[in-house]
Formats: structure tokens, sequence, C-alpha cells
């Protein structure tokens, strides 16, 4: 499973690569919502990756007994992905507005190059 | 002395706010503060002249070394007087010269910087300081020479003065810093006692090289000269103060001031001699060549410089004292002629000396200034040239036996060229007969032809009473410069002897040279044929190229495009990522330690990549949104599969609300345009796949690390027992990590404030383009 997860990783990253490459806002946000599920998964690989054994203490016990998967990794994306959902709405408003202010998707509509001379 | 520096500052900047003021009706307060300075340092002429030097230490940086070190010995007090002193004479001239011009406020802002900056130059004893000035003497003549900012040429000029000046500047402070740290401090007082260990040090040469680009740069020494006659594209007050009397003189006492502690060696004296040699013949035969007046005082002032850098040169105790009595001849009459330019440029509209003649009938006080400026440049018994003329034939025809000849030859081209300079610029304009288009000239304001008349005038008694002038004046700034006793007397009359003779040979030289020279433009233009191979085409080729590659450089790497910027920094992540994995080794896979694959995980990849490759692909806005809210349901269900129950329940929750907030607030968005070449989709595709390749190989990397479970089992350990929760990676948010998670809330708040904030905003019609 490990080398599949590594599949994933490369290419969530690529494509999130290809797409804040592009004109369009809507694609570059995009982009980099792909980013951030691809670090995601790679800080999840980073803990040992365990199947069904959750980080959560038996009820009849004060501590594990048994094997479990690593905490840590899960309390860093848990708080990556609440963020990174603040990062996005935010965005997505924003968006809205400059699309509103200059009636086009197309991030080189933004750019008011200074006219000058050599 | 730091209110000295301090005044002019603080005054440059209430121009500022109160400009307008001083335009309308209180001018008449600038010149106040030149006088005021000068008069402070009338003062201290009897304590310095004693033999005393007088120390001001006020902390800046101390932890650096740098602090607000000043020093007034003989060199600074000659330079400060030389500053406040022409200064004075320039803010009186000035005032009437650019009355009613639209920057007038302007102008004598950026003077009184000049003025003060220069103060801090000749004044500090920290050489950090001093370079600070030194810059700022820099900056404000740049702004002085393109002071007329709608002519292109004048800001042409600014500019080659402000880079060769500038360039110079910073080999200097290199050097400072290399000299400082050799010498293990940064006080110029201290630094004296140090130079027998910086003269033995191997970074010698170096150090001397860089002060002496310095220097050169300054004063304009050949091959950096040739900013300085582009510099009198400045207004005429500022020439005669900046260009001639007081800034380019920066440079000499800069090598004066580092004479005791870095001279005295063959490598100093020869550079200083050779360069200010060439420099001071070469520009006194240029002079001749030039029909316009300034130009002929701007090369008669490089001669002038390239002169004081060779009696430095010589470093014998006859030269050095010569160097100290020639700056304050220099500064009087070349000061002198440049105000009589200005007036007569003021009056006639020209600065043409094949065109100008007879003046003397319509600006006769004009004249007398002119004339006796004049006179002493050619160093007519009784004026102070003549005392300056002679020092220097002693310092040369004293010199080892040698080379004393070729000197004093060298010498005397000069100083016939010289001759030649003055009368042609001082002389030329005032004789002969009045043409009919300068009949209705009239004089100027007596506060224009007063200053240059009383500098004239001082010239004639500091010839006639030498002695008292040089006990004065120049004594101690010879002393300062040997650092030892000089035992300078000067005399009027020194005997019927050689130096006599060369002094009148050369006179009489010079005067033939004027009557048989008629410069014309036929001849500049021949002599300015030589400009092909000269010094500035050289700096101005390497300008330019530095130019077209610095706006090669900005419009490649800072062309606006966000995804140009992307895809650098994208390149040069993977390009520092490739290396680190190539050097860090193969990696290898241990094949046994992975999870087993089952089926229903496969397909969950298999849906995530097919939704990958319709965001990609797709045209459909909404279709991409979906795909992604597609891929974070998959990565929930790997989060289930994978014991994170939290974390799928998070990644469930925040999924769905972003694919609902990107649907509600984005349904008006048109479907994505496709402009792209398929080059450009096929390179970014390649830049791609590049990047998850290399993430692919660092998480592989990963897997093969050993796995620290320290910090995790720690919180496994203690969940229940410090935090008394069973759900360790609910305690580790809430408890362990606590303030983390409420920071991490009051970021979500803003986020939400902002998103608010945005939807309730309604666009007025005005600003919808």
């Amino acid at each position: 499973m490990e080398l599949l997860l590594v599949i994933v990783i490369g290419l969530l990253y690529s494509g999130g690569v290809y797409l804040i490459l592009r004109r369009s806002m809507v694609k570059l946000l995009l982009g980099i919502m792909l980013l951030g599920n691809g670090t995601n998964i790679l800080i999840f690989l980073l803990g040992k990756i365990t199947k069904g054994s959750p980080p959560v203490i038996n009820e009849a016990y004060k501590v594990f007994q048994d094997i479990y998967a690593d905490p840590i990794p899960q309390a860093l994306i848990l708080t990556a992905i609440v963020i990174s959902f603040a990062l996005t709405s935010f965005a997505i408003v924003l968006l809205k507005r400059v699309y509103a202010l200059v009636d086009s998707d197309d991030l080189d509509d933004l750019n008011t190059p200074e006219e000058e001379e050599l | 002395m730091l209110f000295t520096v301090l005044t002019g500052l603080i005054t440059s900047g209430l121009l500022i706010p109160f400009g307008k003021l001083i335009k309308i009706k209180w001018s008449f307060l600038l010149p106040l503060i030149p006088v005021l300075l000068f008069i402070f340092y009338l003062l201290h002429i009897p304590t310095i002249a004693g033999g005393t030097n007088l120390v001001q230490h006020v902390n800046w940086v101390p932890s650096m070394g740098v602090n607000l070190d000043f020093r007034l010995d003989g060199l600074s007090l000659l330079f400060a007087l030389l500053i406040t002193g022409i200064g004075t004479a320039i803010f009186f001239y000035a005032r009437t010269y650019l009355k009613g011009h639209v920057y007038y406020d302007r102008f004598f802002a950026y003077l009184l910087l000049f003025m003060s900056a220069m103060l801090g130059v000749v004044l500090s004893n920290n050489i950090l300081t001093l370079f600070v000035f030194w810059e700022l003497t820099s900056i404000s003549s740049f702004f002085l020479i393109g002071f007329n900012n709608d002519s292109k040429e004048s800001r042409s000029s600014a500019l080659t003065a402000l880079s060769i000046t500038g360039l110079g500047g910073f080999f200097l402070l290199a050097g400072l810093i290399l000299m400082g740290n050799v010498a293990g401090t940064f006080v110029i007082s201290e630094l004296f006692s140090k130079h027998d260990v910086l003269l033995a040090h191997p970074l010698y040469p170096l150090i001397a090289g860089l002060i002496f680009i310095g220097a050169f740069t300054k004063s304009a020494q050949f091959p950096f000269h040739f900013w300085l006659p582009g510099a009198m594209k400045a207004p005429t007050p500022v020439s005669a103060y900046l260009h001639s009397a007081t800034m380019v003189k920066a440079g000499i006492y800069l090598l004066a001031r580092f004479t005791p502690v870095l001279g005295g060696n063959e490598l100093w004296n020869n550079t200083l001699m050779i360069v200010g040699g060439f420099t001071m013949a070469f520009a006194a035969i240029h002079a001749l060549f030039r029909v316009d007046l300034k130009g002929i005082l701007a090369y008669s002032t490089i001669s002038a410089l390239g002169m004081l850098t060779f009696l430095l040169g010589l470093g014998t105790p006859e030269a050095i004292i010569a160097a100290a009595v020639f700056i304050l001849v220099h500064a009087l009459y070349k000061a002198n002629l440049f105000m009589v330019t200005g007036i007569i440029d003021h009056e006639t509209h020209t600065r043409d000396i094949t065109r100008l003649a007879g003046l003397r009938k319509v600006l006769f006080p004009v004249f007398i200034a002119a004339l006796l400026a004049a006179l002493s440049s050619a160093g007519l018994p009784s004026t102070f040239g003549f005392i300056g003329k002679d020092l220097i034939y002693e310092a040369t025809l004293h010199y080892e036996e040698h080379w004393a000849l070729w000197l004093t030859a060298l010498a005397i081209i000069t100083n016939v060229g010289l001759v030649a300079a003055g009368f042609m610029a001082g002389l030329k304009p005032f004789t002969g007969k009045l043409p009919a288009d300068f009949e209705k000239v009239h004089l100027p304001y007596p506060s224009m032809w007063i200053p240059p008349l009383l500098l004239g005038i001082l010239g004639l008694i500091f010839g006639l009473f030498p002695g008292v002038v040089g006990d004065l004046f120049n004594n101690q700034a010879a002393n300062a410069i040997a650092h030892a006793e000089t035992g300078m007397k000067l005399k009027i009359w020194h005997g019927f002897n050689m130096v006599l003779l060369l002094s009148i040979a050369t006179l009489a030289v010079g005067i033939v040279v004027y009557l048989v020279n008629k410069p014309s433009e036929k001849k500049l233009a021949a002599v300015e044929r030589f400009n092909r191979i000269a010094p500035q085409r050289v700096f101005l080729r390497i300008g330019r190229s530095i130019m077209r590659a610095s706006a090669w450089y900005t419009h490649t790497f800072h062309n606006g495009y966000l995804r140009s910027y992307h895809i650098k920094i994208i390149i040069f992540a993977e390009l520092l990522l490739a290396y680190k994995l190539w050097i860090s080794g193969p990696i290898k896979i241990n094949w046994e330690e992975l999870t087993p694959l089952s089926w229903y995980e496969v397909g969950i990849v298999a849906i995530l990549l097919g939704a990958l490759y319709i965001i990609v692909t797709t045209r459909s806005r909404l279709t991409s949104v979906v795909s992604t809210s597609v891929i974070g349901y998959c990565i929930c269900l790997m989060f289930v599969f994978y014991s994170a129950p939290d974390l799928a329940m998070t990644q469930f929750t925040i999924d769905t609300l972003t694919t609902v907030l990107f649907v509600l607030v984005l349904y008006k968005l048109p479907s994505f345009i496709n402009m792209t070449s398929r080059w450009i989709v096929i390179r970014d595709a390649m830049v791609a796949l590049g990047f998850g390749v290399i993430l692919s190989l660092i998480a592989l990397r990963v897997l093969q690390e050993p796995n620290t479970t320290d910090v995790s089992s720690f919180y496994g350990e203690n969940s229940y027992l410090l935090a008394k929760g069973k759900n360790v990676v609910n305690t580790i948010l809430v408890d362990f990590r606590g303030i983390d998670t409420m920071f991490e809330t009051v970021v979500l708040s803003i986020a939400a404030i902002g998103v608010y904030s945005l939807i309730r905003l309604r666009l007025k019609a005005s600003e919808k383009e």
C-alpha cells in the first residue's frame, strides 16, 4: 500500500503544480488544494501507516495494550486541513470579488505592467 | 563640532516644509548658516595654530565601532574654513543667481546637505562615519548636477558623476573596512600609531589600491576624470563650490589624511606621483583646446587636482607644504573664476570664449575680480598663486636628484598650461573690442560680483603677507599631513634663485601660449576625435551593458506573470531537491515491511487518480470542483482504512464545506479559457511531472528511514494519565498543544470575518470596470 500512496503523492503534486501554472484563477486555487492534499498524505506516510488500530485507548484500560497508529502525524494533518480550509474559503470569496471587479478569471488581466522604455 | 555638521542637515530638512516661506521673503536667512559656521571655525584658528587638536566623541553604534567622533586638526581646519568660507561666498552669490527659480528652496536644501556632508568628511575621526558623509557628498552632488532636470544632458551627466563617484565609494568602503580590521581600530587618530603594522601587512597593497580608487574617482584623476567636465552642467554656483573648491578636494583630503597612516613607501608615493603627474599635464594641455569657459575651468581644475595628488606623492616635507598652500590658492582663484563665468553666462547668455570680448567696459568690477584670479592662477609675484608656484618648484627641484629634472619639467608644462588657461578664462572675455550685441549687458546685483571680488582681493592680501597666512592656515595642515613638524615658513621673496627664474619663465611662456593659442570649435573637434579611445567610452560601454543585462534580467525574471514566477521557483526547487536526492545515495525498498494491498484500496486509488485526470483536463469549472471533492473523499476513506477516524471526519466535513462554498460563490464564473499553446502545455506537464517524481522519491526515502516514536509514545502513554483523555489525537490538540489550537481558532475566526465581510461588501457602480 505504501508504494501506491507514494504514487498518489507524486501525482497529486504533479497535478497541483500543473494547475498553478495555468492562467485561470480557479485552477490556481484547485492546484493549491491538490498540493495541500498531497502534502497531507506525505505527512501521513511519515508515521508508519497502521491498519485497524486507531490511537484511542481501550475503554477498560488507562494505557495502550496493543500497537496503535502514530497520533502525531494525525494531529498535524488535522491542523493542516482546518487551516487550509480557512485559506481556501477566504480565497474563494476573494476570487469572486476580483471577478466582480475585472470581469475575468484570467490572471493576466490582473497585471498592469508599467509602460517603460529602455 | 557635531552641531556644525548637524545645523546644515537639520536646516536642509526644514527646507522641505518651510521651503515656500524661504522662497518668498526669508531667503536672507540662508547665507547666515555658512557665515556663522565660518566664524565658528575662524575662532578656532588660534587654538589649532598653537598645535592643539580638538576631539569630540558621541556614541552612535558603539557595538559596531561606528561613533560620531570628530577631530579638528590643522588639515581639517583648513578644509572646514574653505568649506564654510567659500560656502559663504557661494550662498550669497547663488541667492541672486537663482532668484525666482522654481526649485529655489530645493537648491539650497541640496547645497546645505552638501555643506554638512563635506564638513562631516573633513571632521570625522572615525573612518566609517567619514565614509557615510563621503557618500552623502556624492548624493548631494548628483542632485545638484542634475538640478536642471528638464535637460537630458544634465540628467545623464548627473548619472555619470554618481556612477563614477559611487563606484569609487564602494571600493573605498572595502578599503576602509579592510584597513580598520587590519589595524584593529576605526578611529583615525589611533590609526596613526598603526602605520608600521599596516605597511608590513600582506594586504597592504590591496588596502592602498582600494583607497586610491576611492580618492581618484572623487578627485577626478585619470582615468576617472571625465565626470568632472560633465558635472559642469550644474548651475554655476555648484560648479564653483562642489566641483572646484570643495567636493573634488575630498579625494585629496582623503589621501592627505591617510598619508601618515599608509604613506611613506614606494607603492603609495609612486602611484600618486604617476597618476597625479599624468593627470595634471594631460588636463592642462586639454584645457587649452576648450572654447566653453566652464570647460576650460573644468580641465584646469582636474589639472590642479592632479598637481595636488602629485605633490602628496612626492611626499617630501617641501612637497607637503606646497600641497597645503596650493589647496588654498586654488580654491580661492578657481571659485572666483567660476563665479565670474557665472556672471558672464547670466548676463550675455553665452560661455563661448571665441565670441566673448571687451566685457571690461560693461562689467568692470567683475573684470577686476577675474583679473586678480587670473594673475593668482598665473602666479604673478605678489599674488598668493606666486607663493604656491614657488613652493611647487622647490618641491620638485629638491626631489631625488635622478628624477628632479623630469618632475620639474612636468610641473613646468602643467603650470604653463594653467597660466594660459587662467588667462583664457579670466582675461580673454574682458579684453578686445566689445561686440555690438553685448553693448546692452549691464552689471548684475552687487551680491553677485562682490563675492568673487572679495575672493580676488583676499588672494592678493594673502600673497602680500604669506608669513602670517601660512602660520594661521597652512602650517598646521602641512604638519597634519606629514604627522611631523614640517617647519614651514612662507616668504614673499626667496631671493634671486633657480625657483624664481623658473617662475618667471613659466609666466612668460604661459603668456606666449595664451597669445598664440586661438581655441576654436575646429581644434576642439580635432581633439575630441581621440574620445573614441578615451576612458569614458569604456565606462559608458560597461555601464550600457550592465543596464542591458539588468533589463534582460528584469524582463525575464520579473515579468509580472504569476505563472512565470511559479515555474521558475518550481524548477529551482526541483534542481535543488534533485541534487540533494542524488548525493544522498540510492533508495532501497524494504518489501517485507510494506502493508499488504487489498482490492478496495486499489479501487479508491483508481477513483482518486481518475478524478485527478478529470480536473487537469476538463474545460468545465463545475466538473473540476466536483472532482476535487471526489479526491477529498477518497483521501477521507484512506484515513478511515488506516486508523485515523478523526482525520476522516475532519476531511469529510471540510471537503463538503469547501465544495458547497465553491459552488455557491463561484457558480457564475465562465468556463475555462484555453489559450495556451501546445508547447507550453507540454513544458508545464514536464515540470509538473518532474516535481511529482521528485516528491515520490522523497516519500520513498522517508519510508526507508527508521521510525522514531519517542514523542508519539510519550503522548500515547500519558494521554489518559496526564490529560484524562483516551483519544490521543484529541488530547494532543486540545491539551498538550492546546495553545497552538487556540491560535488556529483565531486564524479561522479571522478568515471567517474576512469571508463574511467580503460577501457582504457591495460594489459601487463606479468601482466596476
